[in-house]
């Protein structure tokens, strides 16, 4: 879950981590009276977007008005600028980089700082990066502050500065359920003041039930993933030809990669995960069928879900949802004989392997 | 032999009184695991079968439980674990899926610092035919035999599992690490009982795209496994930057692709499958 600039930065301001004065506006009659040079920056959820015309810079009341007109409604690679973030033009005398990130093979947070800001963190050199791991049950300590701020040849006042935007920027990771906070640039002021210019804050997912103040659409996903979304679906849009609907995610992805093998291209990925009931079948349809493929392949191993309630389901879903387009189905495991006896009542042939299942759906798809 | 679990292993069940708790508690019972206890807090005194039910762990010890099955919602996941390691249960599986990462770092390094084993979250948990099962995977697909399976995943292990045993095969032991980005085993820590459990003659891996466990257990195969192993991974196709319904299965920044874990198996001697059902030719 990726927060827009704007809202990460509410959250430093509320840990105390220092960011450029600023607001947030949504119509032009939202712009305030010009006092100081500004940036308009658009908040929407890609990088690069100074590269792509999305942030402005404003000297007059007149740049700031037009700038903020201009970026309001605009598109940015395809996503639509609904909020520009309206900030104070810092005085820069340099960019460092501070962030904490999941560690997934150690499974600790990781520290990652360098000396060198505002660039892409992967296109600096290995020995001008700090790292380190923190122990999770112990948490942040003073000492990796100071041997951050030694990396980091940082001078005594803005190196004390650092080491408590560190400290704090933990408390976010870890109250705030993170899989990464950045702060990329990490400016250095003329007046040696040290202020987060940008603020890159993700959080899993799974840990939305205790942050229900975090509202925000995943703009990543397309119309029908957020549609699947609300329904408990897993469930990614591809750009090929057949729906698939299997169960569990590493015997869907391993469908979804045998077909690509057999030169079938798959135009979504659906896992009706480990639930045995008709009508999640029947809606799973309805998603694949919202996609308009040309054929439709039904993977299952039953065992929690059970053969027969997704033969039921698939008959019921033909019916209900008037589907003509072929449906290729294989059904192994739990009740595989009833539930084959089932479609085959309904004029459905299912195989007990995939690989014949994969041939024959990619034969269909792949035939003008 | 066989790896973690054998007969006499003590299962109790924390959340036995639930949906999933009731129904796998049930099925693990067929399969001839010793479940010995369950635990729901609120319905201590209540009965699963024949089985007394306890509102907490410390009750339950009295039975000695080896072992037990977390099935909470994922909430209280990090609750219900810190009670099993708390009261030295040593192995904890956790079955529940969705529980926050953060939560799961607590539990691993905790377990870890208790010299426990932790199994999952969001796993399939552990077979060993006809011993034990501790977990979900169906009854009906195992064989004994020598094969030793490790597997990111639930339903893929099972297609796996029963192609083996549809050819000729049978199995050892079956673990499902789970498909969170954090869980509590790793390939390596696997291969380590693998390579020492005497049964066990041959190796498969089931890996998939994300993190670098895959590339990490080649590496450590070159070194310190005597025994035959191949692999499958999954997700090839998955496009950069879209997560394939486990949470774990994501390729990032270039970052734990297919072909960057097959090039690594490969460099280790293991063969990969290109499919699923081919992996019980690539053992004989």
């Amino acid at each position: 879950m990726n927060l827009y600039e704007y809202m990460g930065k509410e959250i430093f301001r509320k840990y105390g981590i220092p960011v450029p004065d600023g607001y947030v506006v949504e119509s032009a009659s939202g712009v305030k009276k010009f006092d100081k040079p500004v940036v308009i920056k658009s908040q929407i959820l890609l990088g690069g977007r100074g590269k792509s015309g999305g942030i402005k810079f404003a000297k007059s009341q007149a740049d700031l008005d037009s700038g903020v007109k201009e970026l309001l409604g605009s598109k940015i690679r395809n996503l639509t600028v609904s909020k520009v973030l309206v900030e104070e033009m810092l005085d820069i005398k340099k960019e460092i980089y501070v962030s904490i990130a999941l560690n997934r093979a150690e499974r600790v947070p990781m520290v990652i700082a360098s000396s060198s800001g505002g660039v892409e963190i992967e296109s600096v050199p290995e020995d001008k990066i700090f790292k380190t791991l923190i122990d999770p049950l112990i948490g942040y300590s003073d000492y990796i502050g100071r041997e951050a701020t030694n990396f980091l040849k940082l001078e005594p006042a803005i190196g004390s500065q650092f080491r408590a935007i560190l400290s704090n920027l933990y408390r976010v990771f870890e109250k705030e359920d993170c899989e990464l906070v950045e702060i990329n640039p990490l400016v250095i002021t003329g007046s040696g003041k040290l202020i987060a210019a940008d603020a890159k804050v993700v959080m899993d997912s799974d840990s939305m039930f205790r942050h229900k103040e975090i509202n925000i659409v995943d703009t990543e996903k397309t119309p029908l993933e957020l549609e699947a979304q609300g329904k408990g679906y897993a469930f990614v849009e591809l750009d090929g030809n057949i729906g698939v609907i299997a169960n569990g995610a590493g015997l869907t992805m391993a469908t979804l990669d045998a077909l690509t093998l057999h030169k079938g291209k798959p135009r979504n990925f659906l896992d009706l995960g480990g639930t045995d009931n008709v009508d999640i079948v029947v809606n799973a349809f309805e998603l694949v069928m919202k996609a308009d493929p040309k054929a439709i392949l039904v993977n299952i191993f039953g065992g929690v879900t059970k053969c027969d309630t997704v033969a039921n389901g698939i008959v019921a879903a033909k019916d209900r949802l008037k589907i003509s387009k072929p449906i290729v189905v294989r059904l192994s495991g739990v009740h595989e004989d009833e539930g084959r006896t089932i479609l085959k009542n309904d004029g459905i042939e299912a195989y007990s392997t995939m690989l014949p299942a994969i041939e024959r759906v990619a034969k269909i798809a792949g035939g003008n | 032999m066989s790896v973690l679990v054998d007969k006499n292993t003590r299962v109790i069940v924390q959340g036995i009184t639930g949906h999933q708790g009731s129904f796998h508690a049930g099925e693990m019972i067929k399969f001839g695991t010793k479940v010995v206890a369950g635990v729901s807090p609120g319905k201590g005194g209540s009965k699963f079968q024949n089985l007394d039910v306890y509102d907490t762990v410390a009750e339950a010890m009295k039975l000695s439980p080896d072992a037990t099955m977390i099935s909470v919602p994922a909430p209280f996941v990090k609750d219900a674990a810190l009670e099993a390691i708390d009261h030295g249960i040593q192995i904890v599986y956790i079955l529940t899926e969705h529980v926050p990462f953060h939560d799961t770092m607590e539990i691993v390094h905790q377990a870890r610092r208790k010299g426990i084993t932790l199994l999952g979250p969001n796993g399939p948990g552990i077979t060993s035919p006809f011993l034990c099962k501790i977990g979900i995977m169906p009854n009906q697909i195992f064989k004994d035999g020598d094969v030793a399976v490790a597997s990111r995943s639930g339903t893929l292990t099972y297609e796996i599992v029963e192609a083996i045993t549809r050819n000729g095969f049978g199995e050892s032991t079956v673990i499902g690490l789970g498909g969170d980005p954090v869980v509590g085993m790793t390939f390596i820590d696997v291969l380590k009982m693998f390579e020492e459990d005497d049964k066990t003659r041959k190796i498969v891996l089931v890996g998939e795209i994300g993190g670098n466990n895959e590339e990490r257990a080649a590496d450590y195969i070159k070194k310190h496994v005597s025994k035959k192993v191949v692999a499958y991974i999954t997700g090839r196709s998955a496009p950069p930057g879209k997560r394939m319904g486990h949470a774990g299965a994501i390729i990032e920044k270039g970052m734990g692709t297919a072909e960057s874990k097959i090039k690594a198996f490969n460099s280790a001697g293991v063969k990969v499958a290109d499919y699923p059902w081919d992996i019980p030719g690539l053992l004989r």
